[in-house]
């Protein structure tokens, strides 16, 4: 393993979220605020409680995942599209390093990008309402899992694009939609029991529901699902992956 | 001196039914400059990006240092640097910092004072601060050419290394390559300015369609291939030759005040003496004599048209 290169790769990918560091910080806490404002304060007055947490802190979970998700993979499609764009992608084919270098290298540093904001959204909620956690080590493994299946997601949108469009279509058309309809904003518990079904073919709900175990102890489904879920949805991209790089699939001609 | 690349029957067919290398063979010897001549679409850059790994072969084998380009890929492309023909990099990113991370990329780790050593060579030291989209054209391409040689390649691969770039630069540009030969880099170029390669190279290939058509020393090639010209400047100029001239099939210039003599260097009788007797016999009087040879480009032109030289 060529761990230099992997090195080089992670702190180029890094400095750029270096240079922009103000930005990577303050936009997270702006847009944690104004969900607090908004769904905190607004929808929050009408609902009290969720299962016995307040509504703000209930949904602290769900607004972490909504960003570190939708992060993990911008941070990864634009990290691998931009060498495809600007042509700077010929000084990483020709280097002596593997396709398994080189996903470790963008991957990595999309999913620490995206961990640094999951982190930064959380401390910027506890100024709003009372956080507890009750599995420490659970919400560590699903937020780190979630950064790391989610940037894979993002590296293979990022090859599979070939104009800008392309890498903002499925965040916005199949991400978004399964994160709000996932339980972000509610328990499905409190959906009619035909939407509830529908909503069990939703991956993105057990991932949150997991997350939001790791918090209160609460989930809509059990948390073996939703570690099985996390596992799977990982498998399933690095098999992507590893195919895209067996067939050189928009990469090599 | 010895091989340093060895490309054997190398073939590569687009996913399209493209073919864009039709056996290529041709083998490089350490410390030489080769410069590959040929027009545009005729396979030198499928043919760099092949040994290089951006390209995949259909068929063939390269070695580079002995190491298979697929099998040993690590060690053969260790020993390789590309400066590719298309000014690629990031914008936002420092100078310093890209050239450190192709020394990375390629499993160096970071040597401050190697850095340093390459960047003051391309007169770049100076900008190691300055982001890339505040240089100008020909600083990108000293930025490409270093990040290609932060990893000590042994080999540097340029590719229309002075494409679109003014005379002075093309200049220093020449002056690099005969500095890295120098210090014992083997170098492969690709142009069309045959003047580069007539500069420049120690041997000089020409491709077309795919295929190698021609890999010589490039005196041979032009001692070989080139004809040689006479230019006899009349003092008086003439509307037609003399028709006593006529068995030396010669040419008359626009202006009436010259005759040109083509022939051959090779040949036994060149038939030069006889000329200038004849010329002084039909009473034209001699202002000057000069001889010409034929160009690396009429030779390229020539080859690729098909037609002898």
């Amino acid at each position: 393993m060529n761990w230099t290169a992997i090195a080089a790769i992670y702190r180029f990918e890094m400095a750029r979220f270096f240079r922009t560091l103000a930005q990577s910080f303050l936009s997270p806490v702006l847009s944690t605020s104004l969900y607090f404002v908004v769904f905190g304060t607004a929808i929050g007055s009408r609902i009290q409680e969720v299962e016995g947490v307040s509504y703000g802190a209930f949904i602290v979970p769900g607004l972490i995942m909504l960003s570190v998700v939708m992060l993990s993979i911008s941070n990864a499609s634009f990290g691998i599209y931009f060498p495809k764009f600007l042509g700077t992608i010929y000084e990483l084919l020709s280097a002596p390093v593997t396709f398994i270098e080189i996903v470790i290298g963008y991957v990595g540093a999309a999913a620490t990008k995206a961990l640094f904001v999951g982190v930064v959204i959380l401390f910027t909620a506890s100024f709003f309402v009372e956080i507890r956690v009750e599995h420490p080590l659970a919400m560590a493994a699903f937020l780190i899992l979630t950064c790391l299946s989610f940037s894979l997601l993002g590296f293979i949108v990022g090859i599979w694009a070939s104009n800008f469009e392309q890498i903002s279509l499925i965040p916005q058309l199949v991400v978004t939609p399964l994160i709000f309809l996932g339980g972000t904003f509610y328990s499905i518990t409190m959906l009619p029991p035909l939407w509830q079904t529908i909503t069990l073919f939703n991956p993105v709900v057990y991932l949150i529901s997991g997350f939001r175990w790791s918090f209160y102890g609460l989930a809509d489904v059990p948390i073996v699902f939703s570690l099985l879920a996390i596992l799977a949805f990982t498998g399933l991209c690095l098999a992507v992956i590893w195919w895209i790089f067996k067939t050189g699939w928009r990469i090599r001609s | 001196m010895t091989t340093i690349l060895s490309i054997k029957d190398l073939y590569k067919t687009y996913a399209g039914g493209f073919e864009a290398l039709k056996g290529v063979s041709l083998d490089i010897k350490e410390g030489e400059i080769l410069a590959l001549l040929g027009p545009n679409g005729a396979g030198k850059t499928t043919l760099i990006s092949t040994i290089c790994g951006i390209t995949t072969p259909s068929s063939g084998t390269v070695t580079v240092g002995g190491h298979d380009i697929v099998g040993d890929f690590r060690a053969a492309r260790r020993m390789i640097g590309l400066v590719p023909q298309e000014i690629a990099l990031e914008p936002f990113e420092k100078v310093w910092n890209t050239v450190r991370f192709s020394r990375g990329l390629f499993g160096h780790g970071p040597d401050n004072a190697r850095i340093e050593e390459i960047l003051r060579k391309l007169s770049l030291f100076e900008k190691r601060k300055s982001s890339i989209k505040e240089l100008s054209g020909g600083m990108k391409r000293r930025v490409l050419i270093a990040k290609a040689l932060a990893h000590e390649p042994r080999i540097l691969f340029l590719d229309e290394p002075t494409a679109g770039v003014d005379v002075e630069l093309r200049k220093d540009m020449w002056e690099i390559v005969a500095e890295l030969k120098q210090a014992g880099v083997t170098i492969i170029l690709t142009t069309h300015y045959i003047e580069e390669a007539e500069a420049i190279a120690d041997r000089v290939g020409v491709i077309d369609k795919g295929k190698l058509l021609l890999v010589q020393e490039k005196k041979t090639m032009m001692a070989q291939m080139g004809k040689k010209q006479i230019e006899v400047m009349l003092t008086e100029p003439v509307a037609a030759i003399p028709a006593s001239l006529a068995a030396h099939n010669l040419t008359l210039n626009g202006t009436g005040d010259t005759l040109i003599y083509t022939y051959d260097i090779h040949a036994e009788r060149t038939g030069i003496t006889t000329l200038l007797n004849d010329v002084a016999q039909a009473g034209l009087v001699l202002r000057d004599v000069q001889t010409r040879q034929s160009s690396l480009e009429e030779i390229f032109v020539n080859l690729v048209s098909g037609e002898p030289a």
